[in-house]
């Protein structure tokens, strides 16, 4: 469904993605891992025409969206949620996700319908089905850190993807955030047959809910394969396990 | 919910529209006038509030819109020969059309510099109008533009003035509520998020301008009503920093705070120039003591407190 190849980007010099590859199947959930720093948010951010790639190729259904500006790729059914909270404050939990569904059902030129009347049930749904209901009509700004990652990911759902990403969706959650959140994720996979691409520091998780798992250090692909393959890799053992200084210089 | 609260403030309008209406029946001619002045100027603001508060953009020259609204209508009253009620229709287009313009000029900037860009270009409009002479007038501007009838007496002047600012305040209040409006919102509180869920922001943006230009120019309409003249200090940027302090002092995310805001600066500049010529000094100490005390403007200021008092009930 999604084929990256050979993605660069650099930054003054730096290369923060440098070659990375992967492939996602419809209905997969793939993660992707490594250290801190390794380049797995710009490798988002380049998917998702957040930021444009210096080489490489994105892929989506057949069709190349190298390079396309992030409501393009969006369009095209690419949603996701972002690692540092990034949710509409002065909006309430409600119209959050309300605008976002307004925009997938292309009504945004829409002058003089009041929004009031337009797309209600539909968000609704969204709001039940990830447990936000109860604060609905409450400021997104007075949120706790867990309701507004959830927040996120309804922001996300409200343009009814094919294809998520998710940018480390546990972050700061409490282990009970955590769980719920982990069965949200379940849910859009069986229920919705959403196909997944996230990336996690808790390897518990990881191993949990991914069909694949792709690792990346210092912004290359350093492998790609099942949990198992990804386990038993030396390379990954020497990345995680304090060996990387003799690995990789 | 949104549609019940318009329901509950709905009798508060039509109740003001009505003592507004009555105006002309127990007030001298120059309270009516400066009722006039104070309903065009707040129309002038509440357009650039669409864009400065609810979309976020950094308009930092709006009076160029509402001089060029007010040129547009004078210029075609007085060169063409037509029907002057076109004239109406010509300006705020004009503006909208010169919106657009600098909108599309501007708008691959951000923020700040997306309003130093503005101001430099709208000081251009502001040049061309000044000096050319032949055509509008120069630095006299154009003085007796003459008005059908209808509208041409201090209260025909008035109700046109009074109508087709409730008839925009309206339009722009239905537009802030739309899925337009929504979107808008959106934009101003995380550009970046909005993009990712399938919004072309920048587009979203230049529609935007080019709203408020039009109505920054049905702003400088009706002051051609109301003062038959026409002069460049309309879109003066001095003009414009006035606006945008009325948005602040009344509260620019409070749909009505730019009217109220108007309102204080209107006749702020009417009574206190007549005790001092250093009416801007007052007006800072106000502003300063607004953004000390009253960050989210008077009527920011008022919309909370009665919700914590409805909240204790």
């Amino acid at each position: 469904m999604l084929e990256v190849t050979s993605l660069s980007k650099s930054f003054d010099g730096f290369k923060a993605v440098n070659n990375a590859s992967l492939s996602v199947k419809e209905g997969e959930v793939v993660a992707v891992i490594g250290p801190n720093g390794a380049g797995k948010t710009t490798l988002f951010n380049l998917i998702t025409g957040v930021l444009k790639p210096e080489s490489g190729k994105v892929v989506f259904k057949g069709e190349d969206i190298t390079g396309l500006p992030p409501y393009q790729v969006c369009r095209r059914g690419i949603s996701r949620s972002f690692q540092v909270v990034n949710v509409f404050p002065k909006l309430s939990v409600f119209e959050n996700v309300q605008v976002s569904v307004l925009s997938r059902q292309k009504r945004t030129w829409n002058l003089f319908t009041p929004s009031a009347k337009l797309a209600i049930a539909e968000t609704d749904r969204i709001l039940g089905d990830v447990g936000l209901m109860e604060i609905r009509d409450g400021t997104s700004a007075a949120l706790s850190h867990g309701e507004r990652k959830v927040l996120e990911i309804a922001i996300a759902l409200g343009g009814n993807p094919e294809f998520l990403i998710l940018d480390e969706p546990t972050a700061g959650m409490s282990p009970e955030e955590t769980t719920r959140c982990i069965d949200l994720i379940k849910q859009l996979k069986e229920k919705l047959g959403i196909t997944i691409l996230f990336c996690e520091h808790d390897m518990e998780i990881v191993f949990s809910i991914s069909d694949r798992i792709m690792v990346m250090v210092r912004g290359s692909t350093i492998i790609e394969g099942t949990c198992d393959d990804v386990r038993c890799c030396q390379e990954v053992q020497d990345a995680y396990l304090g060996g990387s200084d003799a690995c990789l210089t | 919910m949104n549609s019940s609260v318009f329901r509950r403030k709905l009798p508060w309008v039509i109740a003001a529209l009505v003592v507004l209406l009555c105006f002309p029946l127990f007030l001298d001619r120059f309270y009516v006038y400066l009722t006039a002045i104070i309903l065009l100027t707040g129309l002038c603001a509440t357009s650039l509030n669409f864009v400065l508060g609810y979309g976020g953009v950094f308009q930092f020259h709006h009076a160029v819109f509402y001089g060029v609204g007010a040129y547009g209508t004078a210029l075609m009253i007085t060169k063409s020969g037509l029907s002057p009620w076109l004239g109406f229709i010509v300006g705020p287009v004009a503006a909208a059309i010169v919106g657009l313009v600098i909108g599309v000029i501007c708008i691959r900037l951000s923020k700040l510099y997306f309003g130093m860009l503005q101001i430099s270009l709208g000081s251009l409009v502001w040049a061309i109008v000044y000096r050319w002479y032949s055509f509008t007038g120069g630095d006299d501007g154009i003085h007796g533009v003459p008005l059908p009838d209808i509208i041409s007496s201090s209260n025909g002047s008035y109700y046109f003035t009074l109508i087709v600012t409730a008839v925009s305040m309206f339009i722009l209040y239905r537009m802030i509520k739309s899925p337009f409006g929504s979107a808008l919102q959106g934009i101003r509180d995380n550009p970046v998020r909005s993009e990712m869920i399938g919004v072309n922001a920048k587009l979203q943006q230049l529609l935007a301008l080019s709203i408020a230009g039009f109505f920054g120019g049905v702003a400088g309409s009706l002051f051609v009503v109301v003062d038959n003249t026409v002069f460049p200090d309309m879109m003066f940027w001095t003009l414009s920093l006035e606006l945008i302090i009325m948005c602040l002092l009344g509260g620019w995310l409070s749909y009505l705070g730019p009217m109220v805001g108007a309102a204080v600066i209107v006749l702020l500049r009417t009574y206190v120039s007549g005790i001092t010529g250093y009416w801007a000094l007052v007006l800072g100490v106000i502003m300063m003591a607004v953004i000390f005390f009253l960050p989210n403007g008077v009527l920011g200021y008022l919309d909370r407190f009665v919700k914590k008092k409805v909240r204790n009930k």
